[in-house]
């Protein structure tokens, strides 16, 4: 367990990931759920324990959609979205860490995308 | 006519100029002035969560203080309205944010988060008034079932948002009675299309936007309407159904008889 990066990620998420009672209502109303190898409930029980290593080199940091479901939904205010947000960003945030590159863009346009998808997914991608 | 400081965005500028346009001239016929800010910069399409994250927040923070001496911010595209609400939402209840945004701008004093931000729907429901907007109609949706869809970035997280009920919404259903059509009620109707996972994962779009629509259909809609310029795009290309999906101000424009008009 790296414990500057856990303590780098509490810090950055503002959330008190203790105030879980695990009822894993994050994870039910995800719209990403299917697409994740940990889903939100595990962000934040992971980063309670300290066991870092398996969420930051995972694909699921990018399946986040953004759309505050359980940050709405969560009973007990814990606000999963925002663990995940920092995850994320301890994993792109190192030399390398970028998920997404300007080189990569053109091929993934079509005449209709909006700008918006492309600033929005530029902006949860890198750093 | 009351003015407004009206905020279009990016994406209104380029691939959904008809959201701008419609918003626009029906704004006019309502009596409302909507003034563009010079140079302004593009909102960053996501909000960050990230406490340290300051950079970030920096565009909607000139955008705000564009219209410090305003009446208010309008905003129509959902994702600028979300980026644009929570920035304000966190600046004005953290002053180490605050404090370092002031440093990054080299403010004379710190933005506390003094000016109001409407998304245009709400402009129409305080301001204008859905009463006043529905003796305007000349040209009602009669007959007409739609449905209103909502997405996430609209009324998420409620709490910074403070538009509406965040999981049981009137305001769209409201717009559409005042313009003189039936609202569809949906289980999906606050739910996510997909968003920018359209551009790395087109079959995640396609199974979110695809529910959303099916989900609106099974209750009967004939068509669906939205103020996000991506769920648009999600809804119209991947969802796979061929039910029609405008932009709200659209419906607006045409039920106040100025589409003609404002597509000149």
């Amino acid at each position: 367990m790296n414990k500057f990066d856990l303590e780098w990620i509490n810090l950055t998420s503002g959330v008190n990931v203790r105030k879980c009672m695990r009822c894993g209502k994050c994870s039910a109303t995800c719209p990403s759920y299917d697409e994740m190898e940990y889903h939100p409930h595990q962000f934040v029980y992971m980063v309670e324990k300290g066991n870092i290593e398996p969420l930051l080199g995972s694909d699921s940091l990018y399946k986040c959609l953004t759309c505050f479901a359980c940050v709405e939904r969560c009973p007990r205010g814990v606000e999963p979205a925002k663990v995940v947000e920092a995850v994320r960003l301890a994993a792109v945030r190192k030399q390398g860490g970028n998920h997404l590159t300007p080189d990569q863009i053109p091929a993934m346009l079509d005449d209709d995308l909006p700008q918006q998808a492309i600033v929005t997914a530029f902006r949860k991608y890198t750093k | 006519m009351q003015t407004f400081t009206y905020y279009p965005g990016c994406t209104l500028r380029t691939k959904a100029k008809d959201l701008d346009a419609y918003a626009r001239a029906s704004a006019e016929a309502l009596g409302i002035a909507l003034i563009e800010p010079e140079n302004w910069q593009c909102c960053g399409g996501a909000y960050s969560t990230a406490t340290n994250e300051a950079g970030s927040k920096l565009s909607a923070v000139r955008t705000l203080m564009a219209a410090k001496d305003s009446e208010g911010l309008v905003t129509v595209c959902s994702a600028c309205h979300n980026v644009i609400k929570q920035t304000n939402y966190d600046i004005s209840r953290n002053e180490a944010m605050a404090n370092k945004v002031r440093q990054y701008l080299g403010l004379e004093e710190a933005y506390r988060g003094e000016t109001k931000v409407l998304h245009y729907l709400e402009l129409l429901r305080d301001v204008v008034g859905f009463d006043n907007l529905a003796a305007k109609v000349t040209n009602p949706f009669k007959g007409k079932k739609i449905a209103a869809y909502y997405g996430c970035l609209l009324l998420r997280p409620s709490k910074a948002l403070a538009m509406d009920d965040p999981e049981n919404p009137r305001i769209m259903e409201d717009f559409i009675r005042a313009i003189g059509g039936t609202p569809v009620i949906y289980a999906q109707r606050n739910e996510c299309c997909g968003g920018y996972i359209a551009m790395e994962d087109k079959a995640q779009a396609a199974k979110r936007s695809g529910a959303v629509m099916s989900s609106a259909k099974d209750m009967g809609a004939d068509m669906i309407i939205t103020a996000c310029p991506l769920c648009l795009y999600n809804l119209r290309k991947n969802s796979g159904s061929d039910m029609p999906v405008y932009y709200f101000t659209e419906l607006l424009a045409e039920a106040l008889g100025l589409k003609e008009e404002s597509n000149e």
